[in-house]
């Protein structure tokens, strides 16, 4: 993976923006990283509970995942997020400097059996919430794309 | 991000202000495990002021409701928004914990 400086670099158009975070793996930055993509993504008119449900927990769970499991929550080690910000989706790539994981090895957490196992939810909260999940396209790293509007295919 | 207990009625209350996270799930966990081993068996988490729990939130939750009911204790769960609702529906945590509409409701309910 390429080395960048820590902090956000911005390309910036009238329809759209492109930047990109560069994290320590400290869980504790987590916070502040989806607190900032968030305001960043209202300036473009996400609100509702597609901001602060969907793509809050979405991205959250996939910051954790690369933290925890790509980069065994060595700090050294770094999570790179780009964003894609349009009016209509948004795009994040979380890039972590792991070896990568199979995701369809895990368990449905929804099963009788599974409800009251303390993990396992991280990978089947990014698939509910998120529009698009792309764990192979780019090796230690996972694609996601949450549109403004619900899809009417997702609607309820 | 916080939590702050209270007791009411003989129930240990812990409110979460802010977010339930990966990054500070254990300081909740720690808060009530404590109260447990101090004698305390009744327990509500009240949301009002949460903003969003992830799955690390979530399996806290699980995880000490376990503890307390091996205990003979109760969990109860409260003032949950509606993304909160959402995310204990999709993940049918909806099914495992007692949820209250209100502060009052929960503790009445004990």
């Amino acid at each position: 993976m390429e080395h960048h400086q820590s902090g956000a670099t911005h390309r910036q158009g009238r329809d759209g923006t492109q930047f990109a975070l560069e994290l320590p793996s400290d869980l504790r930055l987590i916070d502040g990283a989806i607190g900032y993509l968030a305001t960043r993504l209202r300036d473009y008119g996400y609100e509702g509970s597609r901001l602060t449900l969907n793509f809050r927990v979405g991205v959250s769970e996939a910051l954790a995942n690369a933290m925890i499991y790509g980069n065994g929550r060595d700090p050294a080690k770094k999570v790179r997020v780009e964003v894609d910000l349009r009016l209509e989706h948004v795009t994040v790539v979380v890039h972590d400097q792991g070896n990568g994981f199979d995701p369809g090895s895990i368990p449905d957490p929804t099963l009788p059996e599974n409800l009251e196992e303390p993990g396992g939810r991280g990978i089947f909260l990014i698939r509910e919430l998120m529009d698009e999940v792309d764990f192979a396209g780019c090796g230690n790293c996972v694609r996601l794309v949450l549109y403004r509007h619900e899809p009417l295919s997702r609607a309820s | 991000m916080s939590f702050r207990t209270s007791k009411q009625n003989g129930v240990v209350v812990v409110d979460v202000d802010g977010q339930l996270i990966v990054g500070n799930r254990q300081e909740l966990k720690q808060k009530v495990l404590d109260e447990l081993e101090g004698g305390e068996r009744k327990f509500l988490i009240d949301f009002t002021n949460t903003g969003y729990i992830d799955s690390s939130g979530l399996g806290v939750l699980v995880s000490l409701s376990k503890k307390i009911r091996e205990q003979s204790g109760e969990l109860r769960l409260a003032n949950l928004n509606e993304d909160l609702r959402t995310l204990f529906e999709l993940t049918k945590l909806d099914t495992l914990f007692n949820i209250a509409d209100s502060r009052d409701a929960a503790l009445s309910a004990f």
